[in-house]
């Protein structure tokens, strides 16, 4: 089997103290869509944070492309094209939108204009609010901004944290929408997801981890179908 | 006419000198709140780090007067003030590099910082004592008055009298362009955006590239020419003394957290508001008043709230209500 072009490989480690991944294996091929499930503590969050090197880690490699970025800092491997959403403070909320996709672009030197053009054609709300400040607009469109702004470094790989956190249903099917038209520009997707069913339905490739192991690996529609699965962490 | 005579006096002593006391205020007050969101500590030092820098500045003007530069009628210290950015620039920075980077480093909490900026006060305080000692300085030359009190009152006919020194318009001409040039930098540059964007996100703006020393950086460079400006505009107003410039800590303070701290736009609203209620709440009313009120109304006392001794003691009160019933600030700013 090819070797994918982002993975996390037996990673263990924590935030100092005990472990909290063990040996846990991260994947996601070009264009495709990765989810990372679990029950509550399981150290869903904490495998992205890892593959994004905000933990050190202890054993094990993160590889982009074939290559061992695991001493990086995030912000180099923001340089190397991956881009991350946290999940919570992920926008400059004094700031208008238009400033938020600006500093998103802060390391480019060159034109960004055909960027932002491309993030409001994916996101049509942020273009009439652009000069409005990011902290005034609702949950799902300060998810929107989060989003452009860490697309405006062009990265080959996006990172979602929770990124339906909070938001209403109906917005979380658009926000899956888009982000399904995102993965089809060949963006890699690694997210995580609180709302299980409906993210192993958009995803290639699902992880279910439960404290900090691989439970189950496998393509989200088999996971989905898989009655251990559904028992366990879908609720039947 | 007696109206017109009670707006000509209270303008003369009260209105004119508060306008320039309050923009002095101002320019120093968006350095504390611009330090309070970038560096995210209460900079104690503030008030001795004007007095050393406005030092530099007469050391400067001394130099130029006596190889007889003159730019007649503004005073001479405006030639000095570049030479002064610089010194204080440099002062700022180096006491980054030896105090305050350490305390970044281990991530010390903001109490930590104000101690260390309380130390830095002292310090700096002593160094401008050892070069200007402790007695007042007066470095103000160039013409003296736009208009005197009689030159007004040739041109006019009141019985009231209106001047406007040199200082005091020089004073709102310069804060005035000084803040538009502070809002179009932060605002419209590069530069500018990051330092807005690391004040209101510090982790996403490392994430998105943004170098925080350097952030830091321009910060101290951005305070030590608004203090520049601040101290040298006090001086030629109001003459050099270090305690002074120390005392002035209080109503830069009480203008920021009113304005609500980390909003330069609350800085200069509320260093107005303390400037004219502190000059306000000391004015003796009863020469206005005496105009405005009816025949036989007069008062018969001064008709001043509190001796002008007291006015700390306005700012005092004044920060004093805004902390326990709006610790935002007018402007919604961040608490201590």
């Amino acid at each position: 089997m090819a070797e994918p072009f982002l993975i996390g490989d037996a990673m263990t480690g924590g935030y100092g103290g005990a472990d909290i991944l063990h040996s846990c294996t991260i994947a996601v091929d070009k264009g495709e869509i990765a989810v990372i499930v679990g029950p509550n503590g399981a150290g869903k969050s904490t495998a992205m944070k890892a593959v994004f090197g905000m933990l050190k880690l202890r054993e094990g490699q993160v590889r982009l492309a074939g290559e061992d970025i695991t001493a990086l800092s995030p912000q180099a491997r923001v340089a190397k094209g991956m881009g991350f959403v946290p999940q919570t403070s992920n926008i400059f909320p004094s700031m208008s939108v238009e400033e938020n996709l600006e500093m998103g672009a802060f390391i480019r030197a060159d034109d960004i204009s055909e960027t932002m053009e491309q993030i409001y054609e994916l996101f049509p709300i942020l273009r009439d609010k652009r000069r409005q400040a990011a902290g005034e607009l609702s949950g799902g469109q300060r998810q929107q901004v989060a989003v452009g702004r860490a697309l405006m470094t062009k990265p080959t790989v996006l990172m979602l944290d929770e990124p339906t956190a909070g938001v209403s249903p109906i917005v979380m099917d658009e926000l899956f929408d888009r982000i399904i038209e995102i993965a089809r520009t060949g963006i890699s997707i690694l997210m995580v997801e609180q709302n299980a069913r409906q993210a192993l339905n958009i995803a290639d490739k699902g992880y279910v981890l439960v404290q900090g192991e691989n439970r189950y690996t496998d393509t989200g529609a088999a996971l989905l179908a898989d009655p251990d699965v559904r028992k366990s962490f879908l609720g039947g | 006419m007696e109206p017109l005579n009670a707006l000509v006096s209270v303008s003369n002593f009260m209105l004119v000198p508060a306008l320039a006391y309050g923009s002095q205020l101002a320019l120093g007050a968006l350095g504390i709140t611009l330090i309070f969101s970038i560096l995210r500590f209460a900079h104690f030092a503030h008030g001795d780090t004007m007095a050393i820098g406005t030092a530099a500045v007469i050391g400067g003007t001394v130099f130029l007067q006596a190889r007889g530069v003159s730019i007649d009628p503004l005073p001479t210290a405006l030639l000095a003030v570049p030479f002064g950015i610089l010194v204080l620039a440099a002062y700022l920075l180096a006491t980054d590099r030896l105090v305050y980077r350490y305390y970044r480093r281990v991530k010390a909490k903001p109490m930590i910082f104000v101690m260390a900026s309380l130390g830095v006060m002292f310090v700096t305080n002593g160094i401008t004592r050892l070069f200007m000692g402790t007695g007042e300085s007066r470095f103000e030359d160039g013409q003296r008055f736009i208009f005197t009190v009689r030159e007004f009152r040739e041109f006019t006919g009141l019985a009231e009298g209106l001047a406007l020194r040199t200082s005091q318009a020089l004073t709102i001409i310069v804060a005035l362009i000084a803040m538009v040039v502070l809002f179009w930098f932060l605002n419209r540059t590069r530069a500018g955006k990051s330092m807005r964007a690391y004040s209101d996100n510090e982790d996403l703006a490392l994430l998105s590239g943004i170098n925080p020393e350097r952030v830091v950086t321009i910060t101290w460079v951005i305070t030590a020419i608004l203090l520049v400006l601040a101290g040298t505009l006090y001086g030629l107003d109001k003459g050099f003394r270090p305690f002074n410039y120390f005392q002035l800590l209080l109503p830069m303070f009480a203008a920021a957290i009113l304005g609500g701290l980390g909003s330069p736009l609350g800085a200069i609203v509320g260093a107005y508001v303390v400037a004219f209620a502190e000059m306000g709440i000391t004015f003796a009313w009863r020469r206005v008043l005496s105009y405005l009120a009816p025949e036989g109304m007069e008062p018969s006392t001064m008709m001043q709230l509190l001796p002008v001794d007291y006015k700390f003691a306005v700012t005092f009160a004044i920060l004093v209500i805004v902390l326990l019933f709006r610790p935002t600030g007018i402007f919604k700013g961040k608490v201590i």
